[in-house]
């Protein structure tokens, strides 16, 4: 499997990424964002950090930077698109994911460990994980309180394009355990084709015992199934 | 040719920025404070004598890159 990592100034959980994509045989390649052409990639990871800065809107700038404009189009041929935190940002502000990302109810900055609910398991991304398996993962982040207009939001929730949704240990979502105050506990979500997808707790930081955890890793695994 | 735009978040997208600025406001005493909402603002400089043509540039400006529109709602004013 051959894979792509994004790189933007300001990027910071690219390495991550890239670690845990080597790890499991990967031949990842790292494409500055100024590239004008992406190698034949089976993925594509756009990864977390601040991009830019976070200059304008979270995502805003990096959206319009060159190499965008091919991973859009891959996007459109059917290519994976994995778009982490920052990058689920970016996926949304440049169209290939709809919604947009608030600033979180509570207005701070959250970084901490959380529960994730895997609400389908029948995509390229998550076939690893059983339907209902509640993940440890983390999340770090200032704008992730997902919002969309009813219409879209049932056309999530009734074609299972919501993957995963925040919960506690014992899997119950509600008001209590939604950190950002993101709409129905959206953690992520993909595309109608289920080909992009954008979350914005890390994998890659969950993707070594040794480090913090496994949860994480079966979504790289379910990628090369 | 300069002009003043304003980004702001959309009547129904809670702007909660907004709402502790204005909680603080009425905090500090100002009773008849209704509400705040809290923008952006940005100055545009333009080398261009057509007003019409720059303010359509800036007009696709604001729907490509300044604002987004699912969430923001934009303003142009030409400044003198």
């Amino acid at each position: 499997m051959k894979s792509s990592v994004i790189v933007f100034p300001g990027s910071n959980c690219d390495r991550d990424v890239a670690v845990a994509l080597e790890k499991l045989q990967f031949k990842n390649s790292m494409i500055w964002h100024k590239e004008t052409e992406l190698p034949k990639s089976d993925l594509i990871v756009v990864p977390g950090g601040f991009s830019y800065g976070d200059y304008l809107r979270s995502g805003a700038i990096a959206a319009k930077s060159n190499i965008l404009s091919e991973v859009i189009s891959a996007g459109k041929k059917g290519s994976l698109i994995l778009g982490i935190c920052n990058g689920f940002q970016i996926l949304i502000e440049c169209g290939l994911l709809q919604g947009a990302l608030l600033r979180n109810s509570g207005l701070k900055f959250i970084s901490k460990d959380i529960f994730v609910k895997v609400q389908s398991n029948k995509n390229k991304f998550f076939n690893k994980y059983k339907t209902g398996e509640i993940l440890k993962l983390n999340i770090a982040h200032n704008e992730g309180n997902y919002f969309t207009d009813k219409k879209h939001l049932e056309e999530l929730e009734n074609n299972e394009l919501i993957p995963l949704k925040y919960s506690d240990q014992k899997g119950n979502i509600n008001l209590k355990t939604n950190p950002n105050g993101s709409i129905n506990n959206i953690a992520g979500i993909f595309n109608k084709n289920k080909n992009i997808l954008g979350m914005m707790p890390h994998p890659e930081r969950m993707a070594d015992k040794v480090l913090s955890g496994e949860d994480g890793l079966g979504l790289f695994l379910s990628l090369m199934n | 040719m300069k002009f003043a735009v304003t980004v702001t978040l959309k009547k129904d997208v809670l702007d909660p920025q907004g709402k502790v600025v204005g909680q603080t406001l009425k905090n500090m005493g100002i009773k008849n404070l209704n509400q705040v909402r809290q923008g952006k603002f940005f100055e545009i400089d333009m080398n261009e004598e057509d007003s019409a043509k720059a303010e359509a540039q800036v007009k696709e400006m604001c729907e490509k890159l300044l604002a987004n529109q699912i969430i923001e709602d934009f303003k142009i004013k030409k400044a003198e």
